[in-house]
């Protein structure tokens, strides 16, 4: 089980065929890809910074990640969260599970991108047509994470 | 106690202040958020209702109970993924 969080760019086709390499066992490998919009809640984003708390961070992800294990029967899974600048077209976070069948892939999926949506200590700090601004929290993202 | 008490984000830019050492007595994160509360002007955002904390860099409610040496965090709610 993996967790990165890095300032760098990545290839996120290259760390979804990088979960089933090796592993002929895997039969389902879903992955999730959060990417950087250029528009959001009513303005032009040209960018934006990502805080997180350093020590944290890492903490938190894998804290998601043994829950998603004792949950779900995976082989392997993947958090990867880009920190710093970034820019609209850019990817910001992976999320890839792997698993003998589908189902269990699926849902693992969800719940970690759900938890780390709600109690990873990320911030996104956007700048905007009209200045910079802090996304705020929203309500659907803290219904979504009490599902499970 | 001694506290290392860190401010993230809308929080840290509000207070001009990403971090401090704090001495004196708390029972709870809810007891230290009261004290500063009581600092002027800028402290009011930590007034906030939404407001999330750490102890020792894990999630935890404002109830969390405090001991020397502990570090504690205040944040806005997160916005990763």
């Amino acid at each position: 089980m993996a967790i990165r969080v890095q300032a760098g760019a990545f290839d996120p086709g290259a760390e979804l065929n990088a979960l089933h390499a090796a592993n002929v066992g895997i039969g389902a490998v879903v992955g999730f890809v959060g990417y950087v919009r250029d528009f959001n809640d009513g303005r032009e984003v040209a960018g934006m910074f990502l805080e997180h708390y350093p020590g944290m961070t890492e903490k938190a992800l894998a804290k998601i990640v043994v829950e998603a294990e004792q949950r779900w029967p995976l082989l392997r899974l993947e958090v990867l969260h880009r920190v710093g600048a970034l820019e609209p077209g850019e990817p910001i976070v992976f999320v890839g599970v792997a698993s003998a069948h589908r189902q269990a892939a699926f849902e693992a999926c969800d719940f970690v991108m759900d938890y780390l949506k709600t109690r990873a200590p990320f911030w996104k700090k956007e700048h905007t047509s009209e200045g910079p601004r802090w996304v705020e929290g929203r309500q659907s993202d803290k219904d979504a994470a009490r599902r499970w | 106690m001694k506290l290392d008490v860190q401010y993230f984000a809308r929080y840290r830019e509000a207070l001009g202040l990403d971090g401090e050492r704090i001495e004196g007595e708390f029972v709870s994160i809810a007891a230290l958020r009261e004290r500063l509360l009581q600092r002027d002007g800028v402290w009011a955002v930590l007034a906030e209702q939404n407001i999330m904390c750490a102890r020792n860099q894990e999630l935890c409610s404002l109830d969390e109970p405090l001991f020397d040496g502990d570090e504690v965090a205040f944040f806005p709610t997160v916005t990763g993924g």
